[in-house]
């Protein structure tokens, strides 16, 4: 099959035939925002024109952040998402690569989580305090949370507090999750960027795991392993037909059987970011904020653009970090600093990754417009529990 | 890498796949004294010239796994020495970094090795090449062992 006959295939199967040229996906996406250059519109118009080599070979296709803002608008529906996707599995094909920032670290950790034949010492932040088993019922995924913590401990020293404090959260409800060395990488990031290969085989490695516990329940805390476990490994394997559940919902749930009760009290007044996966992919808007509402002291304030009209962290995969994320976030920040909180809450670790590194950084505005504390959901939780 | 074809004597045919990068100033003039001297050293060791080890982030010292390497050496001015006056000291950051992660990947924090060598030691550099693969022969090739006639 040609380049163009494939490219002819993705138009079609995305909808991106449907294009009438309306320009609302420009008009929103946050990229054009601070990137003028950049259009989301244009990359389709290009498409339907046949220019194969000029897209795959520009750096525009790894600047989307598959956000799904313009899609979410589209009034044609045009799966822009899975259009971008299916170009960069082309370019790839084709030789072109994501800039990966960080010098590609955790695409490399996870390249060789994907062999297979390496046993992972992946399970060095459960202390003595916390409670957790080899086979069981209900499994917590914890995602990359231990490797970003070493290869972004300088910036994050608090990445490892999510997983310890969802199992904190279990054990409290009276749960023993399972927790093993023989979770790997979901392959997100690898999805997003065109790896098809490597994700295939990273999500057939986590099925069989997942299988091998006995675990009817997987409970997950990163909004992007949430995604791609709900939504893309049932692609991957049809038999993997465990319940996926984001540790919000679970919660939310066990908060109206009344078995969950804040006690203690949390006095600060906090915004809550949602995440482009968590807020716009999937839509699990409700449950966190019910969480919130019941601790005793805590006040929600929230953000202009928020629920399934959330904005984006300003990086998506890893796939390249400039002025434009850095301005992207620094808004963000901007938002939640004017809601008048003390603190924004995420699940997402890259998202909270992202915005303290823009706060380390040399910022485009005033140190008391952006100062905000940037904290995990489940750490305030587990305080008030 | 495959395809050279020279069957290595001392190891036995054990042939492994180690990376050593060397910094132009100290360890690499090291290597070319241990030469000159006419020092024995296995030849499973593919020599890197860069210009100071600090060159060598994370991302270079994992690499090399995914991509068929059995061991990465890196080898820097001794501290203090360095021709960029800290390159070694970041040298010695990255290192710490790269190991930490290696060792939870499963590949194993041993299979990395930081070193000091200067111009004036090539007896230490045919010493650190010696030890360094016997250590590394002794855990075996990455993972499993692949298919005969893979190019070891």
């Amino acid at each position: 099959m040609t380049k163009n006959e494939k490219l002819a295939g993705v138009i079609q199967k995305t909808g991106a035939f449907n294009c009438v040229e309306c320009g609302k996906c420009t008009s929103l996406c946050p990229i054009t925002r601070v990137n003028p250059d950049f259009a989301p519109r244009l990359m389709v118009v290009k498409a339907q024109a046949g220019n194969v080599d000029d897209i795959l070979g520009s750096k525009d296709l790894w600047q989307c952040l598959t956000c799904g803002r313009c899609s979410q608008k589209c009034p044609y529906k045009v799966k822009y998402n899975d259009f971008v996707r299916a170009l960069r599995e082309m370019g790839r094909e084709g030789g072109t690569v994501p800039g990966c920032s960080e010098g590609g670290l955790l695409r490399s950790a996870a390249r060789l989580m994907a062999r297979g034949d390496l046993p992972q010492k992946r399970l060095g932040w459960v202390g003595n305090d916390l409670k957790t088993a080899q086979k069981g019922d209900v499994l917590l995924f914890t995602g990359c949370a231990p490797y970003l913590s070493v290869i972004f401990g300088e910036k994050d020293p608090d990445v490892l507090n999510a997983p310890r404090a969802a199992v904190s959260i279990l054990n409290k409800l009276g749960i023993v999750p399972v927790v093993g060395n023989g979770e790997r990488c979901c392959g997100h990031d690898e999805y997003w960027t065109g790896d098809t290969e490597t994700f295939g085989k990273l999500a057939r490695l986590n099925i069989e795991w997942i299988k091998s516990t006995g675990a009817s329940t997987v409970i997950v805390t990163c909004p992007e392993c949430f995604r791609t476990l709900l939504k893309e490994y049932k692609k991957v394997d049809p038999s993997f037909d465990v319940d996926v559940l984001h540790i919000s919902e679970f919660l939310a749930d066990k908060l109206e059987d009344g078995k969950l009760q804040f006690n203690k009290e949390v006095k600060e007044t906090i915004t809550y970011h949602d995440g482009c996966r968590m807020g716009r992919h999937i839509g699990v808007i409700d449950e966190p904020r019910m969480l919130l509402e019941k601790v005793p002291g805590l006040k929600l304030v929230e953000m202009e653009a928020s629920g399934e009209d959330t904005s984006c962290c300003g990086v998506s995969a890893f796939s390249g970090c400039d002025t434009f994320s850095k301005d992207i976030q620094v808004e963000r920040l901007k938002e939640a600093k004017a809601t008048g909180a003390t603190a924004v809450l995420m699940f997402c670790p890259k998202c909270r990754i992202h915005f303290k590194c823009a706060l380390k950084g040399k910022l485009s505005c005033a140190k008391e417009d952006v100062d905000v504390r940037i904290a995990d959901f489940l750490e305030i939780l587990d305080r008030a529990l | 890498m495959s395809g050279e074809g020279t069957e290595n004597v001392a190891g036995g045919g054990n042939r492994m796949r180690i990376l050593a990068f060397c910094c132009n100033w100290c360890s690499y003039a090291g290597a070319d004294l241990a030469g000159v001297s006419r020092l024995q050293y296995p030849t499973d060791v593919r020599v890197i010239r860069v210009m100071c080890s600090g060159r060598i982030e994370p991302p270079l010292m994992v690499r090399p796994f995914e991509l068929g390497a059995d061991g990465v050496l890196v080898m820097g001015c001794h501290p203090g020495d360095c021709h960029y006056i800290g390159g070694n000291y970041q040298a010695e950051k990255n290192h710490k970094k790269a190991s930490e992660l290696l060792g939870m990947l499963g590949v194993g924090s041993e299979r990395l090795r930081l070193e000091w060598v200067s111009a004036a030691e090539g007896p230490k550099f045919a010493d650190v090449m010696r030890n360094f693969v016997e250590n590394i022969r002794k855990m075996g090739p990455l993972g499993k062992t692949p298919a005969e006639g893979e190019g070891r």
